[in-house]
This record gives C-alpha cells, sequence and structure tokens, in this order.
C-alpha cells in the first residue's frame, strides 16, 4: 500500500458554513508532490467541492498562496517531503477575509496596491519618435529587487500591524511605491510621498521583519519600508526648511 | 449580478490577544520590543542619581549605595541582557535600511553587520580606557 500524508484544509462555503471548519484527507506520498499537486490529488479524487486558486504552478503567478503549518507559503514552492510523515495544516491567507475554502478576498490589497500609482510618470513625456527611454544597468539595479513582486500576498499575511491596523499600506504596495520613487525615468515621486509619509504609510510599519522573511521572490519589502522611512524623514526637514508652496 | 442573490459572506478572522505567542518570529520580535521595559527604568535611575547628585554629595552617596543592593545589581544584569540582544536585533536589521551598492551589485549584509560589532568594541574598549586612566 502506498504511503498516505494527512493533509487537514480549513473549510468555509459561505452558503452553508457559520464559521471554518477543519477536514481531514489522506492523499498518497511521494516526495516529488507540491502542496498545490496534493491539493490537485484531492480535488481530482476525494472532494470536487474544495477550492482554491492556482495558475502558473511554478511559483511566477503568486494565484496559490496559503497558511501552510501556520506559514504563509507558495503551495506550488512547497513540497509534501519537507513535512513527511507530519501532517500538513493548510489554511487560508491569514489576515485577509475567507471568501470560500483556501480563497481570501484580496480587494483591499489590491486597492492599495493602486493607491501607490504604480506606474512611470515620466519626467519628459517621449514620442514614439523619440525612442524609448534610455536606463543604464547600475539605475535599474537600484530599484530591481523591488520590482521582483509577484503580487502573492504572503507578505500581509505575514505582517502583525497589517492584521492590527488593516488600514496600514503593507509591505508589498510599500515595496512597489519604494520601486516606482527609485525608478530614475519616474516623476511620481510627490504624489506617493503622500501616501508613504501617513500614518498608514511608512510609519505604521514597527519593523517585525517578518514579511521578507516568507517572501518567495526576495523582494525584502521590510528594507523598502526601512528606505521609505528614510526618504519621508528627509521629505519632512526639507519641507520645513522650503516655504510654503 | 443583483447582489441580493450573492452567496459572498466572506469570514473575518480575529486577532487573538496571544497571536505572538504562535509563531517563534514573532514571539522573537515582541521580546525585542519589551527590551524598552528594561532601557526605560535605566533611564530612569539614571535620571534619579542626577537629581540625587544635584542634591549634594550625601543625597549622591545615598543613590550609588542604593545601587548595591541585590535588586539593583539583579536589575543591572538583566538589563545588560536585554540590551544585548536588543544590540543583536538592530544590528542585523541595519542593513535593511543601509542599502549600499557596489557597482550593481547590493554590497552583501555580513560587513555592515560586522562593522557594527567593531564600532562597538572600539566604543568599549575607549571607554573603559577613560575609567581606567
Amino acid at each position: 500500500m502506498a504511503e498516505m500524508i494527512e493533509i487537514e484544509i480549513l473549510r468555509y462555503r459561505p452558503e452553508e458554513d457559520q464559521e471554518p471548519w477543519w477536514q481531514s484527507y489522506q492523499v498518497p506520498y511521494s516526495k516529488e508532490l507540491s502542496v498545490l499537486g496534493a491539493l490537485g490529488y484531492i480535488k481530482d479524487n476525494l472532494d470536487s467541492t474544495i477550492s482554491y486558486r492556482w495558475s502558473c504552478r511554478m511559483a511566477i503567478c503568486g494565484s496559490c498562496g496559503m497558511m501552510v503549518n501556520n506559514i504563509p507559503k507558495l503551495s506550488c514552492k512547497t513540497f509534501l517531503r519537507d513535512y513527511y510523515p507530519n501532517k500538513i495544516r493548510l489554511e487560508p491567507l491569514a489576515n485577509f477575509p475567507i471568501e470560500r475554502d483556501l480563497i481570501v478576498d484580496m480587494s483591499d490589497f489590491v486597492a492599495k496596491l493602486e493607491k501607490i500609482k504604480p506606474y512611470i510618470e515620466p519626467k519628459e513625456p517621449r514620442t514614439l519618435e523619440q525612442g524609448e527611454y534610455i536606463q543604464t544597468p547600475k539605475e535599474l539595479a537600484q530599484y530591481k529587487q523591488f520590482s521582483m513582486c509577484i503580487n502573492c500576498g504572503l507578505c500581509y499575511a505575514a505582517c502583525p500591524q497589517y492584521a492590527l491596523n488593516p488600514k496600514f499600506t503593507g509591505p508589498a504596495a510599500l515595496a512597489l511605491l519604494q520601486r516606482y520613487n527609485l525608478d530614475n525615468r519616474d516623476n511620481g515621486n510627490k504624489d506617493r510621498m503622500k501616501v508613504l509619509n501617513e500614518d498608514e504609510g511608512v510609519w505604521g510599519c514597527t519593523f517585525v521583519g517578518y514579511c521578507s522573511e516568507v517572501c518567495p521572490k526576495g523582494v525584502d519589502p521590510a528594507a523598502a519600508i526601512q528606505l521609505g522611512k528614510v526618504a519621508s524623514s528627509k521629505d519632512y526637514m526639507i519641507a520645513m526648511l522650503k516655504p510654503e508652496e | 449580478m443583483n447582489n441580493s442573490q450573492s452567496k459572498r459572506k466572506p469570514y473575518v478572522r480575529d486577532v487573538k490577544k496571544d497571536w505572538w505567542l504562535k509563531n517563534r518570529f514573532y514571539s522573537f520580535y515582541m521580546l525585542r520590543e519589551f527590551t524598552c521595559v528594561f532601557a526605560a527604568i535605566y533611564v530612569v535611575i539614571l535620571l534619579w542619581g542626577l537629581l540625587r547628585l544635584s542634591q549634594g554629595q550625601v543625597a549622591f552617596e545615598g543613590w550609588l549605595n542604593a545601587l548595591h543592593s541585590p535588586v539593583a545589581i539583579v536589575f543591572h544584569i538583566l538589563a545588560l541582557i536585554a540590551m544585548l540582544y536588543h544590540a543583536k536585533t538592530w544590528f542585523a536589521l541595519a542593513p535593511k535600511a543601509t542599502r549600499l551598492f557596489k557597482g550593481e551589485e547590493l554590497f552583501p549584509e555580513k560587513p555592515i553587520v560586522l562593522s557594527q560589532y567593531i564600532a562597538l568594541a572600539v566604543v568599549f574598549m575607549v571607554v573603559l580606557a577613560i575609567f581606567i586612566i
């Protein structure tokens, strides 16, 4: 008989359940199988009612984030071999409302991403005839790390500040803000500084640092936020010295 | 779609008071934050000493004698441990706020962390030398 591994899933069906509850499944173990693969097995063979998000299966789409044994992870990048023979507990991403089973409502996260104007506002708009915006590798290096975010939301699930104060702009949005502010082609700094300077901006962060630990892409949002604090302090000092506009 | 027919009923989980005990990372973070209690008490003791100094030699010697009590010694040992732990965590986090580049490459974290220990050791030796001299 094949070796089995127990997978417990937090179930929540809004049309039937008042609150979430645990359901256990036995899945044939193989060391190559990912948690997402195991969920596929459950959906195909054991319980077709289970709901979860997934898309690329190669850690670039950011859809399959969930809590694996209480730690935010991409389920496609997490393997049964790292838990076997112990059981695995799967929950929807922490700090977000549960929509159904392992699916969360990320609309607040998306609204925060939109708020920081995540696009380049050029210093000097160029026509097609003028060609592309030139950037040196050194200039690219300044922000490249912060541009690797896949919007999976793991950092929000890891951030106790976001849990305690959902108004906090949060790690991914602030890292993205930093990404555009550090881009030498961009001129939207002034607008973004308003968001960054707020109590809910970088100053809402108490530097827990777990966001950077769980980031599957090495974005290091904690570093981006600390740089944001330095930028915010400079902005404050300059505003004090400059006459009112 | 007509909203009245929606089956949506997002479930919001409460943040329990013991959230920081559920994960080792959070527990160590809270421990780091808790060290500020020792720092605050230490500052009060020092300010109290300054006040006693301003009141004359007898008052200041009374304060010095109080520091020799077992409670004061135990507190200072605990405060030292707390501050060393705080310094360790702070040194480890410093590279995040000082993002240096070597050409196109991000400067590695280790030398930045190590340089702080070296600076601490130098300051320690200087203070010690001043006291010995």
